[in-house]
C-alpha cells in the first residue's frame, strides 16, 4: 500500500479501531447498556428503529438545509455590504461579533414565543449560528485587496463595482468554499440543539425522548446519525470548493 | 530637449505640492514640495532616491489618483481632474489574477477602459489578438493560456507590463517594476522594455532603486531626496541609442552611475548630520 493511499484509507482505520477498542472496553468490563451501550448494541438498535431514526433524520437534514440556505443568503449580503464598505464594517462588525458570542441556544426559548413548535426555531437556529462565518469570509475577501492592483484599475477609471466584481468577488470565492464547510457543521448543531426543546420531531428530539426512555442504544444511534450527516455535506462542500477555486490550492502549494 | 520638433510638453508640473491631508498641509508637512517639472513627448525619465522619499506619491500625482494640494498639473496640454486613463501602471508585484490566465489577466484593462469597454464582447477576438501579439512581443509565446502561478517571476512581471499597455497608453509608469528579480532576469527585461519603447515611443516614468537600471534606460534621470520630497538633481543621459547591455560597461556609462551615486552618497550623509556629527566622507 502506497503512503497515498494509506492516507486515504487512514480515517477508516483509525474508525475502526476505535470502535474495537470501544467494544473491547464493554465486554470486557461488562459495562451496563443503559449507561453506556457498546458499538453493537448501538448498531442493532439502529437496525431496529431504522425507519423511525429515518424520519427524523429526514427532518433534521431538511431544516438544516433551509437554515443553511437563509445562511448563505444572509451571510453573503451582509458580507458583500461590510466587505464593500468601510463605513459598513466599522459600523456593523463590531455588533455582529457581539452577537456571535451569545450562545444561539439561548435563542430557542424565544424563538418558540414567535415561532411555536416545529420547524420554525430549528431552521432559525441553524441560521443563526451558521451565517456568521460566510459573512465575515465574504466581507474579508472582498476588503483584501492590494493597493496596487487598485490603483492600477483606478487610473483605468474603474467604479468601486467594477473592482468588486472583477477582483472582490473572485478572490473572496475561496473563503466563501471555506466557510461553508464550517458552517454546514454548525447548522447541524443548531438544528439538533432547537430539536431538543422546541420539536415533535428531528433527531434532536429522538436524543432527548430515547434519553429519558433509557434507551441509550437509540440515542447514541442518533448522534451517530448527525455527525454522518454532517461529514457528508462537510465533503461534498470540500468537493466543490476542489473544483470551483482549484487556482486558490494550487498558487499556495507553489509559492 | 525635445522642443524643437515638439510644442509644449507632456508632463508639466509647476510648484506642485501635497500634503496628504488638511492638518497635515497645516503643520507644513508636505509628501512632496515644489515640484516643477518638465517632460518631453515619448520621454523616458527615471526618478531615483531613498525610500519614502515621496516617488509613489509623485506617481499618484502624474495619473490624477491624487490632487495636489498647491500647484498646477498639466498633462497632454491638459489640466488634470482625475484618473487619467492615458497611463499604464506596473509595480513591483505583478499582482496578476491567479484565477486568471495570461492573456485574460492581459485583457483586464480593456474590459473596464473607455472606449474598448463597451466593445469588450464584440470585440474579444481582436482584443485577445491583440493580447497575445504584446504576450509573444515580450517573449511569453507559448505561456499564454497558462496561469500564473504556473509563471516564473519573471514572466509574471512581464505579463504585468503587457497589462499596463495593452490599452496604448500615452504614459507608462514603473514603481520599481524589476526590484524583486535576480541580475540576469532584471537585465533581460531591461532590453524588452527599451524595445517596447523604441517601438512605440510613449512616454514612461521610471522609479527604481538601481542607478544602472536608471541611466540605462532613460533619457532624463531626477534624484529626489527624502522629507522634503523634492526633486534635487536632474542628470540628462546623453548616451547613444539604441543602447545594448555592453554600453553598461564602458566608462561613460560608470562615470553617470558613479555621479549619481555621488548626489545620493551627499544627502543621505546630509540627512544624518543632525544624529551624528562624523559625516560620511
Amino acid at each position: 500500500m502506497t503512503k497515498k493511499q494509506l492516507e486515504g484509507w487512514s480515517p477508516w482505520i483509525l474508525l475502526t479501531v476505535v470502535l474495537g477498542l470501544w467494544q473491547l472496553i464493554c465486554t470486557v468490563f461488562n459495562v451496563s447498556e443503559f449507561i453506556f451501550p457498546s458499538p453493537w448494541r448501538i448498531a442493532k438498535q439502529f437496525w431496529e428503529f431504522k425507519e423511525i431514526i429515518g424520519a427524523h433524520a429526514w427532518r433534521t437534514y431538511w431544516v438544516t438545509m433551509a437554515g443553511f440556505g437563509i445562511a448563505i443568503v444572509v451571510g453573503v449580503l451582509l458580507g458583500f455590504v461590510i466587505g464593500s464598505s468601510r463605513l459598513a464594517y466599522a459600523a456593523v462588525y463590531p455588533l455582529m461579533t457581539a452577537f456571535n458570542a451569545l450562545p444561539k441556544a439561548a435563542f430557542v426559548p424565544i424563538l418558540v414565543v414567535w415561532f411555536g413548535i416545529g420547524a420554525g426555531p430549528a431552521i432559525l437556529t441553524a441560521f443563526l449560528i451558521s451565517f456568521f462565518p460566510i459573512m465575515v469570509n465574504i466581507a474579508t475577501g472582498l476588503a483584501t485587496l492590494e493597493p496596487e492592483l487598485e490603483d492600477v484599475l483606478r487610473v483605468l477609471g474603474a467604479k468601486r463595482w467594477d473592482v468588486l466584481i472583477k477582483v472582490g468577488l473572485p478572490r473572496s470565492m475561496p473563503y466563501f468554499y471555506g466557510s461553508l464547510k464550517v458552517a454546514i457543521t454548525l447548522a447541524f448543531v443548531g438544528t439538533t440543539v432547537s430539536e431538543m426543546t422546541a420539536a415533535n420531531e428531528g433527531i434532536g428530539y429522538l436524543l432527548i425522548s430515547a434519553g429519558s426512555a433509557m434507551q441509550m442504544g437509540l440515542a447514541f444511534a442518533g448522534l451517530v446519525v448527525v455527525g454522518a450527516m454532517a461529514m457528508l455535506m462537510y465533503e461534498l462542500f470540500s468537493a466543490v470548493e476542489r473544483h470551483t477555486t482549484g487556482w486558490a490550492h494550487r498558487s499556495s502549494q507553489n509559492t | 530637449m525635445q522642443t524643437s520638433d515638439n510644442p509644449g510638453w507632456f508632463v508639466d508640473f509647476e510648484r506642485v505640492w501635497l500634503a496628504y491631508t488638511e492638518e497635515l498641509r497645516l503643520q507644513k508637512h508636505f509628501a512632496v514640495e515644489a515640484i516643477d517639472l518638465k517632460i518631453g513627448r515619448g520621454e523616458f525619465i527615471a526618478i531615483v532616491g531613498p525610500s519614502g522619499c515621496g516617488k509613489s506619491t509623485f506617481m499618484k500625482l502624474t495619473t490624477g489618483l491624487k490632487m495636489p494640494s498647491e500647484g498646477r498639473i498639466l498633462i497632454d496640454g491638459q489640466p488634470v481632474t482625475g484618473p487619467l486613463k492615458i497611463s499604464g501602471m506596473a509595480f513591483q508585484a505583478p499582482s496578476l489574477l491567479p484565477w486568471r490566465s495570461t492573456v485574460d489577466n492581459v485583457l483586464l484593462p480593456l474590459e473596464i477602459v473607455e472606449p474598448f469597454r463597451s466593445n469588450f464582447k464584440r470585440q474579444r477576438a481582436v482584443y485577445e489578438e491583440r493580447a497575445r501579439k504584446l504576450l509573444q512581443k515580450v517573449g511569453l509565446a507559448g505561456y499564454e493560456d497558462k496561469f500564473p502561478w504556473e509563471l516564473s517571476g519573471g514572466m509574471q512581471q512581464r505579463a504585468s507590463i503587457c497589462r499596463a499597455l495593452i490599452h496604448e497608453p500615452k504614459m507608462l509608469l514603473l514603481d520599481e517594476p524589476f526590484g524583486a528579480l535576480d541580475a540576469f532576469t532584471r537585465e533581460e527585461l531591461w532590453c524588452i522594455l527599451r524595445d517596447l519603447w523604441t517601438e512605440q515611443k510613449f512616454n514612461v516614468i521610471l522609479v527604481t532603486h538601481d542607478l544602472r537600471e536608471s541611466v540605462f534606460l532613460a533619457d532624463t534621470v531626477y534624484v529626489m531626496s527624502r522629507s522634503p520630497g523634492r526633486f534635487v538633481v536632474r542628470r540628462e543621459i546623453d548616451l547613444p541609442r539604441p543602447r545594448d547591455l555592453e554600453i553598461s560597461y564602458t566608462r561613460e556609462f560608470t562615470d553617470i552611475v558613479h555621479e549619481l551615486r555621488g548626489h545620493i552618497g551627499a544627502m543621505r550623509s546630509n540627512a544624518a548630520q543632525p544624529a551624528s556629527s562624523k559625516a560620511a566622507p
